[in-house]
């Protein structure tokens, strides 16, 4: 396959996996937005954080209105990030990998673009907003299905989806960088209903909600949390999850390739580091400390994917 | 040829079908014409899903666009058909030999057939090409002929694409969405499959490959990227060819090859199928200022260690000057008369013809000798007087850069508007496929359609649309 290719199928997944995760967070603020006005900036404030647009969402705006974020993180042209943007890009790389791709999953994006740019042509109402997101979030499931259902199990997949794994990995981490002073043991306001509320719109931003409670029967705890959303490899967007994945996908490239690349060895201390580790030896070592070293390996790991499959000449 | 005479392809000169369409015809009797616009729009909702656009140079906001397709077909008889396949393999047979002759011993312009200057005042003649023999002196791997019909048994060749002729990513999906819309129709009338064109294009360049070459041929297509109006149709063929699909900067000359860069390393390639101009194939032999190209990439080639298809240079054979002298040269060639016939033109270069050619230019047809996608051109029946003014300064400062033709009344062919069945003309790419095996004509090929009424211009770039071909079994 073409460096060129593997490029474009990790960015192409990457960026189509960036569009869920923004969804998500949207719908989480939305949800304080419309329950606790007071809470409402500082929510936003932290979902642009996440996102990383929160600088150049200050320059354009000097108040943190509802209608505001929503109109930038979903159509602004000027904000490369905006589920907008990301979609022309997506599909753009999609177009660029047209012969890598079954018909079906080029139709999907296609179909997920030209939904999108009709759905987005106009700036969203707060009451459309739920509509827009589910959209969206359908959309990339559709995508995804599509994606299973019909591809080969091969470099061609085993890309895409690293590039899915490696965005996920980012964005969870990212939530829990943004927000993991919720999360310490030390909380003097353990307990009371605000922190219910944050506890409940984290395990919501990453769809986590229901599986949470089904596991723990309804007790909210952010140590629970913390395991669920770091260590549990049951949980679908847990760092240790994607991780699980991505060492998946880089073996079997490396048994395809018959070369084992530098990539691998990062991707594998990684890994080790969430499956030796319980939760309290982290929070005990510092939990910032923590998410900020997965942060920066997880970008180290990137690189050096691009670099041992030749994505660049 | 009478201009005022029109030739229907569904109803020839009268009111009845002609034979060819006989089956259609009564099926498309007993439809109601709501229904057939509600299946083209659906076939629309279709091309636009899966995305067969091409992009218009010069207009950002419709970049990407659709071409119309009408859900008409054009219906050829197979005894029609093995006239123009005789007609073309001909014409393509001497088109090969003229251009060989023209790189190595020029003995057509010896014997006094053609003008010299023709050849060496030409652009498209690519002086690095001479002495070059390609495998199996195969040129044009692929040729589009355009053909115009103008009555019941006269066809005239157009024009000859022996450069990168596009189009055929039309022929094919235009017969997918058929099939698609209209199963029952196939399962009553016996149409001709195209769908076998990718895999004969991968055996017949494969057939190319350089005489070094072991096992199977690695196969690449060359595009210029995602930008060109034709990157649909680069896409389509590699995903359907199992072709990678290249870029200049993905490739790099590696111990005496042409290589890609892939996620294993550098892998040799033993056929380029180019979609790019010459110039920009190898900034070191030709255009230096070219981004697109691969520097010592015709080094390898004159080397034998790649087969580039089609050759560089072959634009010599396509040119409009060249096209007023293909009579001669079939007949040089082949010892035959031509069987398909040229359109007559007038070589503006010449001082009688440029004569005759201002004194009747609201009749003719004008066409730059290098230009292409119907830019540039003079319809003279449709013309304003400004225009023809306009275009008579044009001529008389460079009169070379001109050839001029009588204007057909090309066939027409009914389209489905909404007030039912309305005639517009047509013409037809057929798709030639050459390897030193044989000359592969693919039983269809591409209609264009002016879509305005009356108008002659079938380009899509021009408000051109397409139809399915269907070539009828015996």
């Amino acid at each position: 396959m073409l460096g060129k290719t593997a490029d474009g199928l990790f960015w192409m997944f990457r960026y189509l996996e960036r569009n869920e995760n923004t969804a998500r967070l949207l719908d989480a603020g939305f949800r304080i937005a419309l329950t606790r006005a007071a809470a409402a900036e500082n929510e936003w404030d932290s979902v642009l954080t996440t996102v990383g647009v929160e600088q150049s969402f200050r320059e354009k705006y000097d108040r943190m209105e509802t209608t505001c974020v929503i109109d930038f993180l979903l159509r602004d042209p000027s904000n490369p990030s905006s589920v907008m943007s990301i979609i022309q890009t997506a599909r753009d790389n999609a177009r660029l990998l047209r012969t890598a791709l079954t018909r079906e999953l080029w139709s999907a994006t296609n179909e997920c673009w030209l939904t999108l740019r009709e759905l987005l042509a106009r700036p969203v109402r707060e009451r459309e907003l739920p509509f827009v997101l589910s959209t969206i979030q359908q959309q990339n499931a559709l995508l995804n299905g599509t994606l299973h259902g019909t591809m080969m199990r091969n470099e061609i997949f085993n890309f895409a989806r690293l590039g899915t794994f490696m965005e996920r990995a980012d964005n969870t981490a990212r939530i829990l960088d943004v927000k993991y002073y919720l999360l310490l043991p030390s909380v003097s306001l353990v307990g009371s209903s605000l922190d219910n509320v944050q506890w409940e719109t984290i395990l919501r931003s990453v769809s986590a909600q229901r599986s949470y409670h089904r596991l723990h029967k309804g007790d909210v705890r952010p140590r629970e949390i913390a395991n669920f959303l770091m260590l549990d490899l049951r949980m679908p967007r847990s760092l240790a999850f994607c991780y699980s994945k991505i060492t998946d996908n880089l073996t079997h490239l490396a048994k395809d390739y018959g070369v084992r690349q530098p990539c691998i060895d990062i991707a594998e201390s990684v890994f080790a580091r969430l499956k030796e580790h319980s939760i309290d030896e982290i929070f005990e070592s510092g939990l910032h400390e923590f998410i900020q070293d997965f942060i920066r390996d997880n970008n180290a790991l990137g690189r050096q994917i691009e670099m041992d499959y030749r994505f660049y000449g | 040829m009478n201009a005022f005479m029109k030739f229907d392809e569904m109803f020839g000169m009268g009111d009845t079908h002609r034979e060819p369409y006989r089956d259609y015809h009564r099926w498309l009797e007993s439809q109601d014409t709501a229904w057939l616009c509600r299946k083209s729009d659906e076939a629309e909702t279709v091309f636009r899903r899966i995305g067969i656009t091409f992009s218009v140079y010069g207009e950002e906001e419709a970049s990407e666009r659709l071409i119309p397709f009408d859900i008409v077909p054009r219906i050829i008889s197979s005894r029609e058909w093995s006239r123009l396949v005789r007609g073309i393999r001909q014409r393509v047979q001497a088109m090969n030999a003229f251009l060989y002759d023209v790189y190595h011993r020029q003995e057509i312009i010896r014997a006094g057939r053609i003008p010299a200057a023709l050849i060496a005042d030409n652009e498209a003649f690519l002086p690095q090409m001479m002495g070059v023999s390609p495998p199996g002196n195969v040129y044009t791997h692929v040729v589009g002929v355009d053909i115009v019909r103008i009555g019941e048994d006269e066809f005239y060749v157009l024009e000859d694409n022996a450069r990168t002729p596009s189009g055929v990513s039309y022929m094919l999906e235009n017969r997918e969405i058929m099939l698609q819309m209209f199963p029952e129709l196939f399962a009553q009338i016996n149409v001709q499959a195209v769908g076998n064109y990718p895999k004969t294009l991968r055996r017949s360049l494969g057939n190319c490959a350089p005489y070094s070459h072991k096992g199977t041929p690695v196969i690449a297509i060359l595009t210029p990227g995602i930008y060109n109006s034709a990157y649909f149709e680069h896409a389509f063929l590699a995903g359907q060819m199992g072709a990678e699909l290249v870029e200049g900067h993905d490739l790099r000359v590696v111990d005496g090859r042409v290589a890609m860069r892939t996620t294993q390393g550098y892998a040799p390639i033993d056929v380029i199928y180019k979609r790019v101009d010459d110039e920009y194939l190898d900034p070191l032999n030709f255009n230096p200022q070219s981004l697109l190209g691969v520097p010592g990439m015709f080094d390898v080639y004159r080397a034998g260690g790649i087969t580039i298809a089609n050759a560089p240079g072959t634009g010599i054979a396509d040119d409009k000057a060249i096209y007023s002298y293909m009579p001669d040269i079939i007949a040089f060639y082949t010892g035959e008369k031509a069987l398909l016939k040229n359109v007559p033109t007038w070589r503006c270069s010449e001082i009688d013809a440029l004569r005759y050619v201002l004194d009747h230019l609201p009749e003719l047809v004008v066409k730059e000798v290098h230009g292409s996608g119907g830019y540039g051109m003079l319809v003279g029946p449709t013309a304003s007087n400004k225009e023809l003014a306009a275009f008579r300064n044009k001529l008389e400062a460079n009169p070379a850069n001109y050839i001029a033709q009588p204007t057909l009344s090309l066939s027409t062919t009914p389209i489905l508007t909404k007030n039912g069945l309305d005639p517009r003309h047509v013409d037809l790419r057929v798709f030639v496929l050459v390897s030193p095996e044989e000359i592969h004509m693919t039983p269809g090929g591409l209609t264009r359609v002016a879509l305005n009424k009356g108008s002659l211009v079938v380009n899509s770039s021009q408000g051109g649309g397409t139809k399915d071909t269907w070539v009828l079994e015996e």
